[in-house]
């Protein structure tokens, strides 16, 4: 999808000034997912596991979106999504694994999961993502 | 497929397409920088794998987490013979059949260093 067929796509979206984080421990899919969210001028930092993530946000950081894998060291993105959402997050998650097994879906859904894509990510992903929570202003 | 061509059918999919899409005047080299992240990223997987094996004991749980990494970073680059067998290999884990574990990583060895070329043959094409 070229910038012009996203920007018919989503005529506001570049003036909404969204920020997400990328959550994962693959530099592969983090540098992914960065353009992807570049492409759609999404402003974005990355983390490499769930514990840098709820750190970024101990310390005062926040994000419209939050990309978040399933299988990272140290604190995954289950037991990320759900001490965000006992902190009072409210950011919106959007689980984004390779694990796709009806009860792995289910499971990481119901620790605070607004939306899940199976990886890998594209653009019509995540344009489905945005589409879903709500993330632009039709005209 | 786009400039890929035959040569290619078969070790990479559209995902490898998508990642070309996404190529732009800011980052006019930004599939080669994916396939180099890759390469490296695999490379030590590769070798983590190549230990475990060695010593003998078969951890099959680790092995599988291991592979999990690898099927997820080549599926992310749309490597789709690595991303089988890497799916086999995980069949194998979870059967606990190390010889079958063995067979398959040789073959995955095989079809990632066939990939390796043949993308290096590429990038070198393009430029």
């Amino acid at each position: 999808m070229t910038r012009d067929q996203v920007a018919e796509e989503l005529p506001n979206l570049a003036e909404s000034k969204l920020t997400a984080l990328v959550v994962d421990d693959s530099f592969v899919n983090q540098t992914i997912h960065q353009k992807l969210l570049n492409r759609l001028g999404i402003k974005n930092d990355v983390v490499t596991n769930g514990k840098e993530a709820v750190d970024v946000y101990c310390s005062g950081g926040n994000y419209d979106l939050i990309l978040m894998d399933m299988d990272m060291p140290i604190m995954n993105g289950i037991q990320a999504t759900k001490r965000l959402r006992e902190m009072g997050i409210e950011s919106k998650i959007a689980g984004v694994t390779t694990r796709a097994n009806e009860g792995e879906k289910k499971e990481f859904m119901e620790a605070g999961l607004n939306d899940f894509q199976e990886k890998p990510l594209t653009i019509s992903k995540l344009l489905s993502i945005l589409h879903k929570l709500n993330f632009y202003v039709q005209t | 497929m786009t400039n890929i061509g035959k040569c290619m059918q078969g070790y990479l999919d559209e995902q490898f397409m998508e990642l070309e899409e996404l190529q732009d005047d800011a980052n006019p080299n930004f599939v080669e920088e994916v396939s180099a992240l890759y390469f490296k990223d695999s490379a030590r997987l590769i070798n983590n794998i190549d230990q475990a094996l060695e010593r003998g004991s078969f951890d099959f749980n680790r092995l599988d987490s291991y592979m999990h990494q690898f099927k997820g970073s080549s599926t992310s680059i749309g490597a789709s013979k690595v991303k089988a067998e890497c799916t086999t290999f995980r069949e194998y884990c979870r059967a606990g059949n190390a010889e079958g574990c063995l067979r398959t990583f040789q073959q995955l060895k095989k079809e990632h260093s066939t990939l390796r070329k043949k993308l290096e043959h590429y990038f070198q094409a393009s430029q």
